[in-house]
């Protein structure tokens, strides 16, 4: 489905330019995306790199065996199909906790290797399982307790108070998530005979 | 808030120190790992944000947000945070652009300012995410749900007018 969102955006953007008359523009703007991608690539690099020698050593020490059993009751019931002592529910568990702590560059690597520990575990090698769905609707979502970015910003911009919003921000990512999550849930129950995940 | 990130390293040391961890071995091992990471998704990322850029350049995302205007007007939206409603899914850096412009314009206590802010504090970008942790594993059919996360946008900007609106 990417194949058409990612195309689609394309093909919607080369007619619109026309209409626009925005088509010297998007030229210069297409590659210029291109370098776009690559800085923020460079700017993610390091973070992952560090990381991940970070969580490299949580994991070896067994600290990470320890932050993801916090988490464990209450994520045994999304993922009621996975092992709770697998790799695959260790990593999701240390990528909620990363993700909860504000600590979003953290819990990329965790997440990318549950991600790899769930494809392992399922029988389809193209198509996204139960688990994987939850699992990337939980990261579309902001699970994060305390939003330092738009509060740095909204202080910068000279708001009077700029956390007096976090019980808002609160209410809208849980119901946000809770809405997520049932879509998908619905959407696993329509097409369960499609595919079945062996834990 | 900054300091809990160095904080949160001192305490994986000192647990590692305690463990009898090699801690400088074992951080290299890792780190390797991370370069793995991002040199698979390199491509991705590239992609993608090549064409947000052409949605963006083409005045394609400028359309989409006139059209929806009126109608987020009738339904008790403030008009003014439709464009980084729309860009938020889709671009991080795009949509952080967009709220602070809405900051200097309309300021960041005002009710189209504090909406924005929680609409931007309870999203990520949802686009991303779906892209990013789908191919990295190479799963080419992700059934439906980069339209879940999108309905759990849609979910916040709702939620975010309404509990601002209830609040002040």
């Amino acid at each position: 489905m990417l194949n058409f969102v990612w195309g689609g955006m394309i093909i919607v953007s080369i007619v619109c330019a026309i209409f626009t008359k925005n088509t010297k523009q998007l030229g210069i703007d297409t590659l210029e995306g291109a370098k776009d991608g690559l800085e923020l690539l460079l700017v993610i690099l390091p973070m992952l790199v560090m990381w991940s020698g970070i969580m490299e050593i949580a994991s070896k020490s067994g600290l990470s065996d320890k932050i993801a059993k916090i988490f464990r009751p209450l994520l045994k019931r999304l993922f009621p199909n996975l092992d709770a002592d697998s790799d695959a529910f260790k990593y999701i568990c240390l990528n909620v906790s990363a993700n909860i702590l504000g600590l979003g560059n953290a819990a990329t690597p965790f997440g990318l290797k549950a991600m790899k520990e769930l494809k392992r575990l399922s029988p389809h090698s193209d198509t996204a399982s139960d688990e994987m769905m939850i699992f990337v609707l939980m990261n579309t979502a902001s699970i994060q307790l305390i939003p330092t970015t738009v509060g740095t910003l909204r202080y910068n911009a000279g708001s009077q108070s700029p956390f007096d919003i976090l019980p808002c921000v609160w209410i809208t990512s849980a119901a946000a998530l809770a809405f997520g999550l049932t879509a998908v849930l619905c959407c696993i129950k329509t097409t369960r005979s499609a595919v079945v995940v062996g834990a | 808030m900054e300091f809990t990130v160095a904080v949160f390293i001192g305490i994986v040391i000192v647990f590692g120190f305690v463990k009898k961890v090699p801690v400088f071995d074992t951080f290299l091992q890792g780190a390797k790992g991370g370069f793995e990471i991002v040199y698979n998704i390199a491509p991705t990322i590239i992609g993608i944000i090549v064409a947000v850029t052409m949605l963006k350049s083409s005045g394609a995302m400028e359309l989409l947000c006139n059209l929806v205007s009126p109608l987020a007007q009738k339904l008790g939206f403030p008009a003014e945070i439709v464009p980084m409603a729309v860009l938020r899914p889709v671009s991080g850096s795009g949509s952080t652009a967009l709220l602070n412009q809405v900051y200097s314009d309309f300021g960041p206590d005002s009710l189209a300012g504090r909406v924005a802010s929680v609409m931007a504090g309870s999203t990520e970008t949802t686009f991303y995410a779906v892209s990013l942790y789908f191919g990295s594993v190479g799963i080419k059919n992700i059934r439906n749900t980069l339209y879940a996360g999108l309905f759990a946008d849609f979910t916040a900007l709702v939620f975010a007018v309404l509990t601002v609106r209830l609040m002040y």
